[in-house]
């Protein structure tokens, strides 16, 4: 009965970390860009969402509503300028661009906010608390939330991009970029909207964790760009339903090494990543070649 | 176009193999007798180069003939009795060649101008200052081997290249600096080398992201089904899972649904088989009877010579040979195509 627990509470974290990851995987699959500023951009979320709350007092739950179109916008503007700028160069130019990002962005966070543990706390009485299923399982509300959360996010990107003329853009400019330009597609308009996107979710990841955990201007890095990394590598890089399942087995393998020694958690889910990352390179769901 | 399409290459066999047959170095009298020709291997291109190009295309002065029936009807007249006409349009001099299109053309502005091309790879020079216009209703042929710039060519009116010299001008406005995605818009279509379909997308997405931009005019997607007959049935598909013929004809439905002005072919043979590359240029005049132009880049000389109504051969990124095909001799384009004096290399531009 432990195990099952542990496997129902791996699950409803993998939601979280496939909300880390979605945007990872967006970015990667239609920019070829590989956002390693893409931890701390969640963080500013959590810390635009710890300001937005303190000055006007909503509840924590909306704070979204203004957080995610902010965090849309920026994305827009920093793909338009920097991370352009960058791909115009190369495709390596962008893996150092936005790991400069990553540590502009930490440290100004240090020097402006301080290195003090922030948390988004909660007070609604329905999210704090938890049900039991029997005497072992309890599943808490907010886990559960987020796990919902991220299984809407996923599908509603899925609809997104299959079935709006947008969408369809998005996928004919991650195929062949210059034959989307002889359609009249700007591609990098589409891939300013593309980022808003990936930015957008990245902010839902930004509030979610900050209500499941605490974080810190380290945090960006040192667990959600690697926890999206993994989750993003045993999934299969871009593709979305590989991004939850990717997310749902990092996180049962933690919980199962969480069960094993206190300290193997995240080591258990390193030995996954590394398995996949040697026996299936191209991940447990393989998107369909393009290229 | 498919009845017309046996007999014209016998028709132009029949002259090539006639031409090498009987003359082998001079042959003065044929080409003094196609006078309008502008046959240009090495032109100095200091002095007015354009203006020499364009000479066999200036009006004369003449009124135009009676020949303003559309291209099509004109090919065919001109391809079934080949050497009959060949004689008609010889005894002038060569002067009711030039007026009967000539005046034809006078009468629009040219749709694509393209003045003093210069394009460089980096450090490669893949145009010289090459020169072109390009009239409404046009079927304009570049023929060229390998490496000659015909792509180039394309592409940087396209707008996927810059030039570092020269000009291109569309409907009378200048777009060299004009983004490609804005000049699609308005009504250059461009159907790329290697077909460049979305893999990913089904034939019917890659459609619609043709359409995304369309200008109004006669081309929807049910018209490109109608045109591909084939192609409804498998809308579904993805565009990996198409031969290569079928993906050609995706490309350009792609371009289609657009609704562009002119239509930029870039080598629709390239990697196709001879059949499937006649039933491709087979469809061209159901494509320009809607009222497109057509600018067309083909490594197959014989196949763009049945199609073209005006032809111009790019040799090392320079204009060689500039007119009509009927005005063009096959040891002409031979030469102007390898730019070798002599002929060699017989047969290798027929398939």
């Amino acid at each position: 009965m432990v195990w099952v627990n542990d496997i129902i509470q791996g699950i409803l974290v993998g939601g979280l970390y496939a909300l880390f990851a979605c945007g990872l995987s967006l970015m990667f699959g239609v920019m070829k860009v590989i956002n390693l500023a893409h931890g701390d951009l969640a963080i500013i979320g959590g810390y635009i969402a710890v300001g937005v709350i303190a000055v006007t007092h909503i509840p924590v739950l909306w704070s979204f509503v203004i957080v995610v179109p902010l965090m849309a916008v920026l994305g827009y503007v920093l793909q338009r300028s920097v991370i352009q700028a960058a791909l115009d160069r190369s495709i390596l130019t962008t893996l150092l661009v936005t790991f400069g990002l990553s540590v502009v962005i930490e440290n100004a966070l240090l020097e402006f906010v301080n290195a003090n543990s922030h948390s988004l706390g909660v007070n609604d009485a329905i999210i704090t608390s938890s049900f039991s299923i029997g005497s072992q399982i309890s599943i808490a509300y907010l886990l559960l939330l987020i796990f919902v959360v991220a299984v809407v996010v996923l599908t509603g990107l899925q609809y997104f991009l299959s079935r709006s003329r947008y969408g369809r853009m998005i996928r004919a400019v991650a195929d062949d970029r210059e034959a989307a330009q002889l359609s009249g597609i700007d591609y990098r308009h589409v891939f300013g909207i593309a980022a808003a996107i990936a930015f957008a979710t990245v902010a839902l990841a930004g509030i979610a964790y900050g209500m499941y955990s605490q974080f810190s201007p380290t945090t960006g890095t040192d667990t959600i760009l690697l926890f999206a990394f993994a989750a993003v590598v045993i999934g299969g890089l871009g593709s979305l339903w590989g991004t939850l399942l990717g997310g749902v087995v990092l996180g049962v393998s933690q919980a199962i090494g969480a069960q094993i020694s206190g300290s193997d958690e995240f080591l258990a889910g390193y030995i996954v990543f590394l398995a996949v990352l040697v026996l299936r390179p191209q991940g447990l769901i393989a998107r369909k070649a393009t290229s | 176009m498919s009845e017309q399409g046996p007999s014209e290459p016998k028709g132009r066999g029949d002259a090539w193999t006639e031409e090498r047959g009987t003359s082998d170095t001079p042959r003065a009298p044929k080409g003094a007798a196609r006078s309008g020709l502008s046959d240009t291997p090495r032109e100095p291109k200091g002095a007015a180069p354009s203006g020499l190009s364009d000479t066999p295309r200036e009006p004369k002065g003449a009124a135009p003939s009676g020949l303003t029936s559309d291209e099509g009807a004109r090919r065919e007249d001109g391809a079934s009795r080949a050497p009959g006409g060949e004689r008609d349009n010889t005894a002038p001099g060569g002067e009711r060649e030039d007026t009967a299109p000539g005046g034809e053309r006078e009468d629009t502005a040219p749709i694509l101008e393209v003045r003093e091309l210069t394009v460089h790879h980096g450090q490669l020079q893949a145009l010289d200052h090459v020169s072109l216009r390009v009239f409404p209703g046009e079927v304009y042929a570049i023929i060229g081997a390998n490496g000659a710039g015909k792509s180039t060519l394309l592409r940087t009116i396209a707008g996927l290249h810059q030039p570092t010299e020269g000009s291109i001008r569309y409907d009378g406005q200048d777009v060299t600096r004009v983004r490609p995605e804005r000049r699609a818009i308005s009504g250059i279509g461009m159907v790329p080398e290697g077909r460049r379909l979305f893999g990913s997308l089904t034939v019917e997405e890659n459609l619609q992201v043709g359409a995304t931009y369309a200008r109004k005019g006669p081309w929807t997607i049910e018209r490109v089904y109608e045109l591909f007959s084939w192609m409804k049935d498998r809308r579904a598909q993805r565009t990996e899972q198409l031969s290569g013929g079928e993906q050609q004809s995706v490309a350009i439905g792609r371009a289609l649904v657009a609704n562009p002005r002119v239509l930029l072919l870039d080598e629709l043979s390239l990697g196709l088989a001879p059949v499937v590359v006649q039933r491709i240029y087979g469809m061209l005049p159901e494509i320009l009877a809607t009222g497109l132009t057509v600018l067309l880049v083909e490594q197959d000389v014989s196949q763009a010579l049945r199609v073209a109504s005006h032809l111009q051969c790019l040799l090392e990124g320079r204009t060689t040979l500039e007119g009509k095909p009927s005005e063009v001799t096959p040891e002409q384009v031979e030469v102007a195509y390898f730019g070798l004096r002599t002929p060699v290399g017989e047969g290798s531009e027929e398939p």
